[in-house]
């Protein structure tokens, strides 16, 4: 065992080196959004690009006490933390402060903190300390109820607010169960389910009934090799169908008019580009306008004059299709694409299941949030409203995706010191 | 380590991240690069906030005569960035400027902002927009601003309305509703009413193509907001009789302060020399203004308010009136004066050559001296000390509106200087002087100091037999009547109100008695009650003071008349105010004479400082 105990030995510069120019890039452009000739008070507290300077500078000093704590720290207190985190998210119903129509947000005076941000990191730690015990196995039901459970509770506690956008994040947590040896069953089912979601709310619910009951005869057909065929098919058919049915519900009577109205829109069922598609048409034309290399930084037009709505936050790809063209766009999708295929990589060499998993989490919730983000800016997704990791303006966001990432930047250095 | 044996599962991962990042990349290579329409939706929608604005109140005099209201001026403004294709010679050809000029406008506008409209070319004329207006498809990044500019058909009253321009860098950090070159109202009514005047800006939205046509309101004009139109106001000036007060000041110097006793309204406000307030609109403000500025004769300070001045032998009436209440005096007190008052043989107050002794009443007609030398003293000393006598009388003063500010709804004011004990005491030392020392207060001398409309004011104090109503110029804004206690509720002098009996019967006399110092001045049928005035001017000829009220009984007018190096009040200032109170009360003239006298005379250094 090495005798270096600096505080820097061992992590992975890749990542590091990464990480920042996200954060270099991702400031430059809320400066861009923000930037509007005559005002030059920018850098004060006042603004977005000074707050943002603030946050970027928080988070260096919470990544340097991340490094400096030792990495048992976190196998340790993982439950701990879980259960903090839950507190706060029930909190948060209780006592948070309502805007838009939920209470996401706590209101500390100057500052408002979003609890479904940090429990993110608390989730994974509880999933990987849970996935880390000796001779578990994901074929046991109870072991798969449980791992479920960790994921479950916080997406209920966050529905309840509701925020749909980061419980879909956290759902996405169950890509390390399948990592971890869940059955490809499972991986299939959820496929199913998310196509028979589309194709409910694209056509019709009879539609959607007579392909699933075409995709139970399918399975039965795969399955007329092993034993019994006939109640694995009845009883997906009749999951299948039940499906069906409550996503016609969900999407009639649960969903809020204006969350229909976006999810139509990207469905081709409506269009309307003053109505609810206004947002998403205005984005795609900022983006779009900015051609193979874009109009230049603080030249952009569409995301100044209020075209694009939340334009440092949920929407801040737009500043950098607009100014920064298709180069810009491939440099941000190559930057993610760096980040997330070091991480699996990083992932596959621990030594530990803890780590493993961990990495895991990191790289499915980072993938997530890019992935849908952009999606949403470019309308290949419904309008889901979560931040661009790294990019997006905000402060519980950025600390929390900086304390998820240096965490598992540390465990990593610490790899070889777990089992000797 | 069991489960590494899924370790073959991370390729799912690879191909999950890569297939996404490979959608992601289709559809923005498909919006970017390939599909040209975002771009020209983009262009499309080049937005452009155009500001509405509000129309700026009327103001009317208390007969509804238009004294102020607004023409249309057209801006040229420009957007550098939008400027495509530009012929710069055909543009400046229309709107009659050189290249040179042209270019460097045109860097002024950069310099603010490439993004923002800003200013290109202000006020340009009417033709020359409507000519603009047709071939402006020809010049993207160009428009024109409509915008309003005063304008004032009487041609009077310059500093009661004072101007309106650029609104002033300092207003414009504090105040955000303020845009840079908004108009502002810098001084006069357009200054002390410039929130009810100015209305409230609208903001439209446009979205323009780039052709700078526009393409209808953005948003459905969700963000748009109403311009609000100022307030209309009347004022309580006479315009008639106010440029009738400003003919007869005409080369000279000074001002005059009339005022309706019995509301307080101020029915003309002049301050000579003055000028025309439309010098002071459009492009010709700047070079007019600084003319004006450097003009030794300061046609741009507004002397009706803000000079201050000794009241002289009109505060004689105060001091008669303080010396009945105190009753150390009575009507037939009579003093003898020996061509003036002897104190000692250092301290003397001249008089002129008149009959000796006099009665209070002759001593108004005649403005003897000596007589109110002893009437101070007596105010004075009847306390145990100087200091306990001294601030007694002032009290007296005070509650005629001296030595204070009016606070009324004026632009400007001064507060004029009624001395106080501790200016006597660090000019005398403490106990080291009396009622002697300071006997020059007996003629309205001294420190003692009070503004034109202090005087008129204190002129309608006595006119209404012990009570004023604070001065003020507006009557009505958007049609209602003020009702404004500070306005309507009577400020009540010192003075019982049988003790001015005497002191008007005396101040008739000034006009009426065989010896009255305004009798040249008297009218045939009409009462009028007055008192002549000199203030010494240690720098020439002496300022000529007159107040005056009529008529006698149930008064209409009472006025003050200020003539700066007029000698004599007799000279000037009151034949001046008897033909304003003639002019007011009957609407002629009747002694034709007198009144060609006052407007040929010339006392003014320069030739003709008006314009
Ligand atoms: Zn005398």
């Amino acid at each position: 065992m090495r005798k270096n105990k600096s505080v820097f030995a061992n992590i992975d510069w890749f990542l590091v080196f990464i990480y920042l120019l996200m954060l270099l890039f991702g400031w430059l452009n809320i400066y861009s959004a923000n930037y509007d000739e005559g005002t030059f008070d920018l850098f004060t507290m006042q603004a977005e690009p000074g707050k943002q300077l603030f946050w970027i500078g928080t988070s260096c000093i919470w990544l340097f006490f991340i490094l400096l704590l030792d990495g048992k720290f976190y196998t340790t207190f993982s439950y701990f933390i879980y259960a903090l985190m839950i507190f706060l998210l029930i909190g948060v119903l209780i006592v948070g402060k309502e805007i838009g129509g939920a209470r996401s947000w706590y209101d500390l005076g100057n500052f408002s903190l979003q609890p479904s941000e940090f429990a993110k990191v608390g989730v994974l730690l509880a999933l990987s300390k849970y996935l880390s015990q000796l001779n578990l196995t994901l074929d046991k039901l109870d072991t798969q109820i449980k791992a479920l459970a960790i994921i479950g509770l916080p997406i209920l506690l966050i529905l309840l607010q509701p925020d749909a956008g980061s419980a879909i994040v956290f759902a996405s947590l169950f890509l390390v169960l399948f990592r971890e040896g869940i059955h490809v069953v499972y991986l299939a089912i959820l496929g199913l389910a998310i196509s028979l979601f589309v194709v409910t709310l694209k056509f019709e619910v009879n539609i959607a009934m007579i392909v699933t009951i075409l995709f139970a005869g399918l399975f039965a057909y795969l399955l007329k090799k092993g034993k019994n065929s006939i109640k694995p098919a009845l009883f997906s058919l009749i999951l299948g169908l039940g499906f069906v049915q409550s996503v016609g519900y969900l999407y009639n009577d649960l969903l809020r008019p204006h969350h229909r109205n976006r999810i139509d829109l990207i469905l081709g069922k409506i269009d309307d580009i003053h109505g609810a598609g206004y947002n998403l048409n205005q984005s795609k034309i900022a983006i779009g306008s900015g051609g193979v290399f874009g109009k230049g930084f603080l030249d952009g037009t569409q995301t100044k004059f209020n075209f694009v709505p939340e334009q440092s936050t949920d929407f801040i790809f737009c500043t950098i299709g607009e100014e920064w063209g298709f180069v810009g766009s491939l440099i941000t999708i190559g930057l993610f694409m760096a980040l997330l295929f070091r991480l699996i990589i990083l992932a596959e060499r621990q030594r530990s299941a803890f780590s493993r998993v961990y990495g895991y989490g990191v790289a499915t919730i980072l993938f997530t949030h890019f992935f849908i983000n952009i999606a949403m800016t470019i309308g290949v997704m419904p309008v889901i409203g979560i931040p661009l990791p790294f990019f997006s303006y905000g402060g519980s966001s950025l600390w929390s995706f900086s304390i998820l990432l240096f965490i598992f930047i540390k465990l990593d250095a610490y790899r070889m010191d777990i089992l000797r | 380590m069991s489960r590494n044996k899924f370790t073959h599962r991370r390729v799912f991962f690879y191909f999950l991240f890569s297939t996404s990042a490979l959608v992601l990349l289709v559809t923005l290579f498909s919006i970017q690069v390939i599909n040209d329409s975002y771009k020209l939706s983009a262009e499309n929608n080049v937005i452009k906030a155009v500001t509405i604005y509000p129309e700026r109140g009327y103001i009317f005099d208390r007969d509804g005569v238009l004294l102020v209201t607004n023409q249309r001026a057209y801006d040229l403004m420009v957007t550098p960035r939008q400027i495509k294709n530009l012929d710069t010679l055909a543009l400046c050809d229309i709107i009659k400027i050189n290249k040179e000029h042209f270019d460097k406008y045109l860097k002024r506008a950069k310099r603010y902002s490439s993004r923002k409209a800003s200013l290109f070319l202000k006020e340009i004329s009417k033709q020359t927009a409507a000519q603009l207006q047709e071939r402006l498809y020809e010049f993207p990044g160009f428009y024109l601003q409509e915008r309003t500019m005063r304008e004032y058909p009487e041609k009077s009253a310059a500093h009661i309305l004072g101007y309106v321009s650029q609104v002033p860098d300092y207003i414009l950090k504090k105040d955000n509703y303020y845009k840079l070159k908004d108009n502002y109202g810098i001084s006069g009514v357009e200054s002390s009413y410039e929130k009810v005047l100015r209305g409230v800006q609208g903001i439209k939205y446009l979205v323009r193509d780039v052709w700078n046509k526009s393409k209808g309101s953005f948003a459905d004009g969700k963000y748009d907001s109403l311009a609000v139109n100022g307030k209309d106001i009347e004022l309580s000036i006479d315009i008639q009789l106010q440029k009738y007060a400003e003919q007869l000041m005409l080369n000279k110097k000074g001002s005059i302060v009339a005022i309706e006793p019995s509301t307080g309204e101020i029915l003309s406000l002049v301050s000579s020399p003055y000028f025309d307030p439309n010098a002071l609109i459009g492009r010709s403000r700047s070079p007019n203004f600084n003319r004006m500025y450097k003009d030794d004769n300061k046609p741009l300070f507004d002397r009706s308010l803000l000079a201050e001045y000794p009241p002289g032998s009109t505060f004689k009436l105060v001091n008669a009136l303080i010396g009945l209440q105190e009753d150390v005096i009575f009507d037939g007190t009579r003093f003898k004066c020996d061509e003036g008052w002897r104190f000692s043989s250092k301290l003397k107050i001249g008089c002129h050559v008149h009959r000796s002794p006099l009665n209070l009443i002759e001593s108004i007609e005649q403005s003897c001296n000596a007589y109110y030398c002893n009437t101070f003293r007596r105010i004075v000393e009847k306390y145990p000390t100087a200091e306990e006598g001294y601030e007694n009388w002032r009290n007296h003063v005070l509650s005629f509106g001296l030595g204070k500010f009016l606070n009324n709804d004026l632009y400007n004011g001064r507060p004029g200087r009624v001395p106080t004990l501790d200016f006597y005491n660090r000019q005398y030392g403490k106990g080291g002087w009396k009622a002697p020392t300071v006997i020059s207060l007996a003629i309205g001398q001294d420190a003692l100091v009070v503004s034109p409309i202090q005087m008129a004011n204190m002129c309608a104090a006595i006119a209404n037999r012990g009570h004023y109503y604070t001065p003020h110029i507006v009557r009505k804004v958007d049609g209602l009547s003020l009702n404004d206690s500070t306005y309507t509720i009577a400020k009540l002098t010192s003075i019982d109100k049988k003790h001015f009996t005497t002191v008007v019967n005396g101040m008739e006399r000034v006009f009426t008695g065989k010896h009255g110092t305004a009798k040249t001045a008297r009218l045939k049928d009409i009462e009028i009650c007055g008192k002549t005035g000199t203030a010494e001017n240690p720098h020439g000829a002496d300022h000529s003071i007159f107040i005056a009220f009529a008529p006698k009984d149930n008064p209409q007018i009472a006025l003050a008349v200020y003539v700066e190096n007029g000698g004599w009040g007799s000279t000037w200032a009151a034949p001046i105010a008897s033909l304003m109170i003639e002019k007011y009360l009957t609407g002629k003239i009747s002694n034709t004479k007198q009144e060609a006298f006052i407007l040929n005379g010339n006392l003014m250094n320069t030739e003709d400082a008006k314009e």
